[in-house]
């Protein structure tokens, strides 16, 4: 008598802590086919094709440098305006799209994922590298202005530490996406939590330094209790990190730097085991 | 022992009835306070006990089979029991409740052709990623590609977006990826219900192609008998979550198409019967009634006498009876006509002698149409509901029927004369 053998096994028992990071990894082409479908589908019959993901970018730093540059004076010292908020907007922008297009997985994917199984993380995972496409775009638009400001040279004074911006994209992506695939997991059966996703985003947004200047602000001077508590948002110190290494201004603090990447690692793997641990199911409920 | 393919494992997977969860979120973080305080839910009413079993639904029910590596199994069996739900599990898109299901291969599921399939993207884009999706590398991809096109017959439109196609050729492009994928385990459910009859026939050769050279394991669902007959060399008949017969496909369809009218009445009620308003109701078929027969199952070429009572409205004497064959699988095997039938006002009769021995061994249902004779042949009385059911079984294997073998059909026609001696030249 031979021994039977088994490939797979597809036990009732729900552990989050079985998770399919094999199989996940001979995913690597089907990844970047969602990502080549999502870039594709969205830009489809529309004239002005990829130039959609300056113009959002672009328009939003037009209304927050007249608005809260000018008008309020929340604008940075020593930089232009423009490319003080271009550079916020598209980092936070990357982050947003990131948790709130990986935060409805489930809802928006249950008729493929209802029919055939790969492992499901492929789904977060490419819809939030497809964000990266938009924001290469949006990027490419932010270094011309670089430049130009450089040439007309208004004070900005790019360092060493823009080499670090890969590191900073890459922690963006990982935050929004643990905390994206958290709500899908939390909303196969209550939709609740998604209503809150849009709105708390940008009420997020308002909570991080991308329309306003915080070094400028006296009352989030480094030291003070507000500003210790306002850097434990990870994506603030991340996105100091960001304008510092490209503009030179405002400032990096590495302990709340640290803390920030210590912040995406725990949600990141908290939210691969809420997703591990719904996956299995979610179908009956969605 | 042979090696298998699928183990299916008491396996039940349990619905909960109702909206989801049955509950609010405010009411179900109540019942978990509750259950952490060791107190009862303060929402469930007096008397009712937690995990109210009412509540909950066992789509399948401990259920156990296995597959042979190579085999191409049917899973038959009604709405609701359990195929689809079988078929989730084993393509691992929801855990079962309780139990385990082991799997030796590959898995390619084509549970709904053109899964994945997106409208904007073009037929050659869609193929690499369906074939993606149901777990292709794209170098696989690229050796198939001209085989698949060529085989979905869509090869001239392979540049356009799926969205322009025509349902059928969705159908044959997603059938296309999906056969000819390297796995070593393919589910099917209800696939080839769409596409033209020429594609439908082609589906089925490459499936059995794909079962018999490359010794792949098929699992089909299917309502469409014939496919299942031609396709597969055993059937699981699931009934009520619980595998209900396994065995031999023939067996396996009779045991399905008998799972309601195993009684074995001789008289048919079929004063209920739900009639369609366009044929009329001047006529109503009250019963059928094999009144000298002891049981259903007959011998073969037995007679037998039945009586049919009806109801009408109006005297008529230009009524004829016709009654339609059917057999187990719902294939018409031929029809018999009756002689002129006059109604008085009010109840009715009339009796006739069946002869059964233009029938093979097997399970008969019968439809009895009544229809005028003059008025264009509108049918009077028709109620596909059956009126009659009947078996013949054929236990002292008389001569012509000593090796009966199924490819010969339901009916055996009458005798062909043999032309003797001089008629020879004419």
């Amino acid at each position: 008598m031979t021994e039977q053998k088994w490939t797979t096994v597809v036990k009732s028992s729900n552990s989050a802590f079985d998770m399919d990071i094999k199989g996940l990894k001979n995913c690597k082409d089907l990844i970047m086919l969602f990502v080549r479908r999502t870039f594709v589908a969205k830009y489809k019959q529309t004239i002005l094709g990829p130039a959609w993901a300056i113009i959002q970018p672009f328009f939003t730093t037009v209304v927050y440098s007249v608005f809260f540059g000018n008008i309020a004076g929340l604008g940075a010292s020593g930089v232009p305006n423009f490319i003080f908020y271009l550079s916020g907007t598209i980092v936070w922008t990357l982050f947003a799209n990131c948790l709130t297009e990986t935060s409805h997985t489930f809802t928006a994917n249950s008729a493929i994922l209802g029919k055939v199984y790969f492992p499901r993380l492929v789904m977060p995972i490419s819809t939030a590298i497809s964000q990266f496409i938009g924001f290469f775009i949006q990027f490419a638009f932010m270094l011309c202005f670089l430049v130009y400001y450089l040439i007309t040279d208004v004070g900005l004074k790019p360092n060493i530490f823009i080499l670090m911006f890969p590191l900073v994209l890459f922690q963006l992506a990982v935050l929004g996406m643990g905390f994206g695939i958290m709500i899908s997991a939390l909303t196969t059966k209550y939709r609740d939590l998604a209503m809150v996703v849009s709105f708390g985003v940008s009420l997020w947004s308002y909570c991080s330094p991308v329309a306003y200047d915080m070094f400028s602000r006296s009352q989030l001077a480094p030291g003070s209790i507000f500003y210790n508590i306002y850097m434990l948002n990870p994506v603030t110190p991340a996105i100091n990190l960001f304008r510092y290494g490209f503009l030179g201004t405002g400032e990096v603090d590495w302990l709340f730097y640290g803390i920030s990447w210590a912040t995406t690692a725990i949600v990141a793997v908290i939210g691969a085991l809420m997703f591990s641990k719904s996956e299995k199911t979610f179908m009956d409920t969605v | 022992m042979e090696e298998l393919a699928i183990r299916v494992e008491h396996v039940s997977k349990e619905y909960r009835l109702g909206a989801i969860g049955g509950a609010t979120l405010k009411g179900e973080i109540q019942a978990k306070i509750a259950k952490l305080r060791h107190k009862e839910n303060p929402n469930l009413k007096i008397g009712e006990k937690e995990h109210n079993k009412n509540e909950r639904f066992l789509a399948l029910n401990d259920m156990s089979f296995d597959v042979k590596k190579g085999e191409t199994v049917g899973i038959i069996g009604r709405n609701g029991a359990g195929k689809s739900t079988i078929l989730k599990l084993i393509c691992r898109v929801t855990a079962p409740t309780k139990g385990n299901i082991y799997l030796n291969g590959r898995i390619t599921s084509m549970l709904e052709v053109g899964t994945g399939f997106h409208p904007e993207l073009t037929g050659r884009e869609n193929v690499y990623l369906n074939g993606a999706i149901l777990g292709m590398t794209k170098a696989e991809i690229d050796k198939k590609f001209d085989e698949i096109v060529e085989f979905s017959e869509v090869g001239q439109f392979i540049d356009t977006p799926v969205k322009r196609y025509s349902s059928g050729m969705k159908v044959k492009l997603a059938f296309a990826v999906a056969s000819h994928l390297d796995s070593e385990i393919m589910i099917m459910d209800e696939v080839l219900a769409v596409g033209d009859v020429a594609f439908q026939n082609k589906c089925i050769d490459r499936m059995k192609k794909v079962a018999e050279e490359e010794g792949r394991t098929i699992l089909y669902v299917s309502h469409n008998m014939a496919t299942v007959k031609s396709l597969c060399n055993r059937c699981v008949v699931l009934s009520h979550g619980q595998v209900a017969f396994e065995g031999e496909t023939e067996e396996a369809i009779a045991v399905y198409m008998a799972d309601d009218n195993l009684d074995n009445t001789t008289f048919f009620d079929t004063s209920h019967a739900k009639r369609l308003p366009k044929y009329g109701q001047k006529h109503l078929l009250l019963n059928l009634h094999m009144f000298e027969s002891q049981s259903t199952v007959l011998e073969y070429g037995d007679k037998f006498p039945f009586r049919i009572t009806w109801k009408s409205g109006n005297a008529d004497d230009r009524m004829l009876m016709k009654m339609v064959i059917n057999g187990i699988d719902a294939t018409p095997v031929g029809v018999i006509f009756g002689g002129e039938l006059k109604s008085e006002k009010g109840i009715n009769s009339a009796e006739f002698i069946f002869d059964t021995s233009y029938l093979v061994p097997g399970k008969y249902t019968v439809d009895v149409i009544l229809y005028d004779q003059y008025d264009s042949g509108s049918i009077l009385y028709h109620d596909r509901a059956t009126a009659l059911r009947f078996s013949i079984e054929h236990s002292d294997k008389s001569l012509k029927l000593k090796h009966w073998f199924k490819d010969w059909g339901n009916a055996v026609l009458p005798c062909i004369e043999q032309i003797i001696g001089d008629d020879k030249n004419v």
